[in-house]
């Protein structure tokens, strides 16, 4: 084992040095990561331009104005992940009852006369003034340092969370779970359970706990196929996606014309701001969920690769900063991240070249969305904060 | 780290790494393997085609003039597939619609609703998957509303489009020769090769009856089609590709619409009057044809009709009119569809008959007021006895009793009620030659056959009936004895003779036979062409309506040949005497009251009078004609079902449509040096009106 002058007095680093020498521990941060969500927020940056000024100057609207929003959407965020960065992330053990609560809230208020269909789910709450929150998207952050907190404390003698920790963790996450659900948001329902198996498995956990709940999964997801639970549009939604031909014009519409500006795009795409089908705005919600048959149109396969690759680059280093966290606390946010992180890039790519159904998902760093901006950076920043406070022999 | 959380983060990595490459994998696959399939869906994915339909050709007459052209409408159409897409099934939009077009929102669902066998009309007869018209002629400022607020009308468009125009010249209105246009079936559209006139271009119409069906295809024209870039919306946002449509071919006929207006007029003249003296006058025909090539120059039928209520969408009302017998069914051409006993206009062929049989055309012959024919006694015209005379004055004053002993002869050589295995039958075998019992051929779609009865029909004839005629002659007809006991028993004596032997080919048979009358039937075209045979020295011609179809822009595309001539089995000698025969009955004979005071120094015209019994209705007016008598060009027959004598009502019609071809003293004659053009004429303007 490498021994280094930081061995042992990683606690209280933070605490004992001023202001200055937290920017001096910049210099610690990921860079590789950073310049990934960098690249990836440049890109989407120039997606959503591309997916919105056609149609905004149809509408006599500014043409730059997703762009714009979009900008100050991702200062916001990188401001948001810096924060986050410097603070203490275990600092935040403290703050996770008052977070968890607030996430909570936001998704009763939602389900409330304040919250706002948009596409078919209550998922929003209107602020005024031009802004509204998604509060599913902060309820993640919430999510992933909930759990791990309550997985992630030192235990005697044991390698995993007893049952009474995996039991809370299970009804403290099913709770905003079941929240989301309702609106519906299927999507970011599933992004719960991937985040809430990949952080039961990497905290220890036995495998039974594992294995039992991916079976009670299928089981649960068995009897709301048998028991009609799903809406119309949600079972549209999945015959589309096994048959996209057979309707067309109606539910395979998304996933079809989704293929076809990807699939058109070819080796190396039409060119940014060329692409026809994007033009043509034969894409529904481009901007957001569908923000990577833009890239694949006009971008091509070199581009949508890139992408591609690009997400890996930060999933790849979330999940070496798992691996070289400081404790087990830091290990659970980090995976929990990539969990989310990973899920999510697999969604979205995936339902727009037609091996997933369609969900709606953004994609991390690239789509537009101010909730999900804000979110993904807060997640960009703990990765970089657990990495900040790495242990120091790596 | 413990290691159980070490090995699952290696799963993890794996897991992740796996995943991506999935997606890598499948993008490769999408984009550079299949790029080409997908950038091809694209390509049609952001076009249209829109089919740009051709302009239908012209129908002219032999100088050029329109008989049917194009004129352009403002015409509003519905789609259904688009309406059906609507969440409340395009109710709403029909309703803004109604309003719109201020007519009311049923007639508009009435006329949008396919056609079945239990649905009236107004109802789609088309394809259901081409724009359905339910109003032309709309108001542009109307249509300007729909077209500005297509978000308010989704599936409703507004086009100009070109409909069929009758300009009528010189009065002519050959409704029935023309014939009509309507929508295309599924059927047909599905048969048909090339491009198919579907989406935003509006209506796919096949030509239905007449001229416009028979040259369809080459007044159809060939559409073209615009490759238009849209969004996902449908909206066009420019022009990727466009091949104009080739404009369909005018076709030009030999109707002269100067003697076919003249023919229309007289016909309703002489109907017209034959009503005011109590006769129904169902229906007439006037036919006027060329003799030396059988080109039709007139074809008149009545009743008739207004093409024009083709256009756009037919009521119910308008259609049962067309169809239904109240109005005289005006969509049947009396011309080529009507079958009629021809009477004694039958003779030339009776004569041509009796000279092959061996009867000599210098011999007397008597002409008693009545001859019996087995044991029934058959009579002159009104009984009158005109003593012995020639075959010449036998025409022209129209003896039947001649033709009886004829028939009757014949008919015992051939055996009488025991036949020989061959008989010999002269009188039905010239009639055939003489092309009646058939269709002539004529360039017109459903024309009839007519009908000459003989041994072999009288059996099928007695097959047929022999049920209703032996329950008949078994119990009589009680329900007609309660109120005239003479007509049942008669009725029970004819239907016991039918029974027992209605298959023999009877005396009275043979007789009736030879003076156009019992089952005979021909139609006034195949009358028209008898005379012409006659008149041309024995070719028997086959008639032509189309002379040429034409490019729009004076090109022959091709000549209509007329096709050959058969040959009449008559001797020139016989033709000749019959002609004059003809001659002379204008002159003096049955037709000398209504030819009195024809100048025949300006054209001598021969004819002969028929006048059809018809049982249970009015004898059939007939007369038949040809002219000038030394060179002869024309054939003219007229023809009034219910109509009285040959020589009150159909000689008139006749004797003024040749006033109407050669002139009078006080009106300029149609015809140019005697005779039509012979050349093509040249070609109007456009097809389009302005």
């Amino acid at each position: 084992m490498i021994t280094g002058s930081g061995v042992g007095t990683v606690e209280g680093y933070a605490a004992r040095r001023g202001w200055r020498s937290r920017v001096g521990e910049l210099r610690r941060l990921d860079w590789p990561l950073f310049v990934a969500v960098l690249a990836l927020s440049v890109v989407g940056a120039l997606l959503v331009r591309s997916a919105t000024f056609q149609l905004l100057t149809e509408q006599g609207k500014d043409p730059e104005g997703f762009l714009k929003r979009h900008i100050l959407n991702l200062v916001i965020g990188f401001v948001l992940g810096g924060v986050v960065t410097v603070l203490d992330y275990r600092l935040l053990r403290a703050y996770v009852p008052i977070l968890y609560a607030v996430a909570c809230v936001g998704l009763v208020a939602v389900l409330s006369p304040l919250g706002e269909t948009i596409n078919g789910s209550h998922s929003w709450i209107v602020l005024g003034g031009g802004f509204q929150v998604q509060p599913s998207e902060f309820a993640k952050v919430g999510l992933v340092v909930l759990l791990a907190m309550i997985m992630g404390e030192p235990r005697d003698g044991e390698i995993g969370p007893g049952r009474r920790d995996v039991l809370l963790a299970l009804v403290l996450a099913g709770v905003p779970a079941v929240l989301i659900m309702l609106q519906p948001d299927l999507g970011t329902t599933l992004v719960f359970i991937a985040v809430v198996l990949g952080m039961l498995a990497i905290s220890g956990a036995q495998k039974r706990w594992l294995f039992g709940l991916v079976g009670g999964g299928l089981a649960a997801a068995a009897a709301v196929w048998f028991f009609g639970l799903l809406e119309d549009y949600q079972i549209a939604r999945f015959t589309a996606f096994l048959d996209p031909e057979a309707d067309p014009r109606g539910a395979g519409y998304n996933a079809q014309q989704a293929r076809i500006a990807v699939g058109s795009g070819g080796g190396f795409g039409k060119g940014l701001f060329q692409g026809e089908q994007t033009g043509g705005h034969f894409v529904p919600e481009q901007q957001t969920d569908f923000i990577f048959t833009v890239a694949g149109e006009e971008l091509g396969f070199v581009g949508g690769a890139m992408i591609v690759a690009l997400l890996g680059v930060v999933l790849w280093r979330g999940l070496r900063i798992a691996t070289q966290a400081a404790d087990l606390f830091g290990t659970l946010v980090a995976t929990g991240v990539v969990c989310w992180l990973g899920f999510q890039t697999f969604q979205n790519v995936g339902m727009s070249i037609g091996i997933m159904p369609i969900t709606g998902l953004p994609l991390p760093f690239v789509s537009y969305g101010g909730s999900a901006t804000f979110a993904n950076m807060i997640a960009f920043g703990l990765l970089q904060a657990v990495h900040v406070r790495r242990r120091a022999f790596d | 780290m413990n290691p159980r959380t070490h090995f699952r983060l290696v799963v993890l990595y794996v897991l992740v790494g796996a995943l991506l490459l999935v997606l890598i994998g499948r993008l490769w696959t999408l984009q550079v393997l299949e790029g080409q399939h997908y950038r091809d869906i694209a390509a049609q994915n952001r076009t249209r085609d829109i089919v740009v339909p051709a302009v239908r050709g012209m129908i002219l007459d032999d100088r050029g003039r329109p008989l049917v052209r194009n004129t352009s409408a403002l015409v509003v159409s519905v789609d259904r597939t688009t309406l059906s897409r609507q969440d409340d099934g395009g109710e709403a939009v029909l309703k803004r619609l109604a309003s719109v077009l201020g007519i009311g929102q049923d007639e508009i669902t009435k006329r949008i609703r396919l056609c079945a066998p239990d649905i009236k009309r107004p109802c789609w007869p088309g394809s259901p998957y081409q724009p359905i018209p339910v109003e032309d002629h709309v108001d542009p400022r109307r249509a300007l509303q729909i077209m500005e607020r297509q978000e308010d009308f989704p599936g409703v468009t507004a086009q100009v489009q070109a409909v069929r125009d009758y300009p009528e010249p010189e009065g002519a209105k050959p409704a029935q020769v023309l014939g009509y246009l309507q929508p295309v079936t599924q059927e047909e559209l599905d048969k048909r090769t090339g491009l198919k006139v579907t989406g935003y271009s509006g209506v796919d119409l096949v030509g239905r009856a007449g001229l416009e069906a028979q040259y369809d295809a080459a007044l159809r024209g060939e559409p073209g089609f615009r490759k238009v870039l849209v969004d996902s919306q449908g909206r066009v946002t420019g022009t990727a590709e466009e091949k104009a449509p080739v404009p369909g071919n005018h076709l030009v006929t030999s109707i002269d619409a100067g003697v076919q207006g003249a023919a229309e007029k007289a016909l309703k003249g002489a109907i017209d009057a034959a009503r005011k003296a109590g006769r129904p006058a169902d229906s007439g025909a006037a036919v006027v044809m060329d003799v030396r090539n059988g080109r039709m120059v007139a074809m008149a039928s009545h009743p008739t009709y207004d093409p024009a209520i083709w256009t756009g969408g037919i009521s119910q009302e308008q259609y049962e009119a067309l169809l239904g017998k109240k109005k005289g069914e005006p969509l049947i051409s009396r011309v080529t569809q009507g079958q009629f006993a021809p009477g004694s206009t039958f003779k030339i062929s009776s004569v041509s008959a009796a000279v092959r049989d061996g009867a000599s055309l210098k011999g007397i012959y008597p002409c008693p007021g009545s001859y019996n024919v087995g044991n029934r006694a058959f009579s002159n015209f009104e009984g009158q006895a005109l003593g012995p005379m020639t075959l010449h004055t036998a025409l022209v004053k129209s003896c039947d009793t001649i033709f009886y002993r004829f028939a009757y002869q014949e008919w015992q050589r051939d055996g009488g009620m025991k036949p020989k295995k061959n008989p010999s039958d002269p009188m039905v075998k010239m009639a055939r030659e003489y092309g009646f019992g058939s269709r002539t051929g004529i360039d017109l779609p459903s024309e009839s056959d007519g009908r000459i009865p003989d041994r072999g029909w009288k059996r099928n004839f007695w097959e047929a009936t022999k049920e209703a005629n032996c329950k008949g002659a078994k119990e009589g007809y009680p329900q007609v004895a309660k109120t005239d006991p003479a007509r049942a028993a008669y009725l029970k004596a004819i239907a016991t003779e039918n029974c027992t032997e209605g298959y023999v080919w009877r005396p009275g048979d043979a007789a009736n036979f030879s003076v156009g009358q019992g089952d005979v039937l021909v139609t006034p075209l195949q009358l028209a062409r008898a005379y012409a045979a006659v008149a041309n020295g024995g070719r028997l011609v086959v008639p032509r309506l189309g002379v040429a179809v034409v490019r729009p822009d004076g090109t022959v595309v091709r000549g209509i040949q007329e096709p050959p001539a058969e040959k009449l089995p008559v001797d020139s000698k016989v033709l000749k005497y019959i002609r004059n025969a003809l001659a002379d009955v204008p002159k003096e004979g049955t037709a000398a009251g209504a030819f009195s005071g024809f100048d025949t120094k300006t054209v001598e015209v021969g004819g002969k009078t028929g006048t059809a019994e018809v049982y249970g209705k009015e004898d059939t007016s007939w007369f038949a004609s040809f002219g000038p008598v030394k060179e002869p060009r024309f054939a003219v027959v007229a023809m009034v079902s219910q109509g009285g004598t040959g020589a009150s009502t159909a000689a008139p019609i006749v004797r003024q449509i040749w006033e109407a071809m050669y002139g009078t003293k006080d009106r300029k004659p149609i015809l140019r040096n005697g005779g039509l053009p012979s050349e093509l004429p040249p070609l109007p303007g456009t097809g389009t009106a302005p």
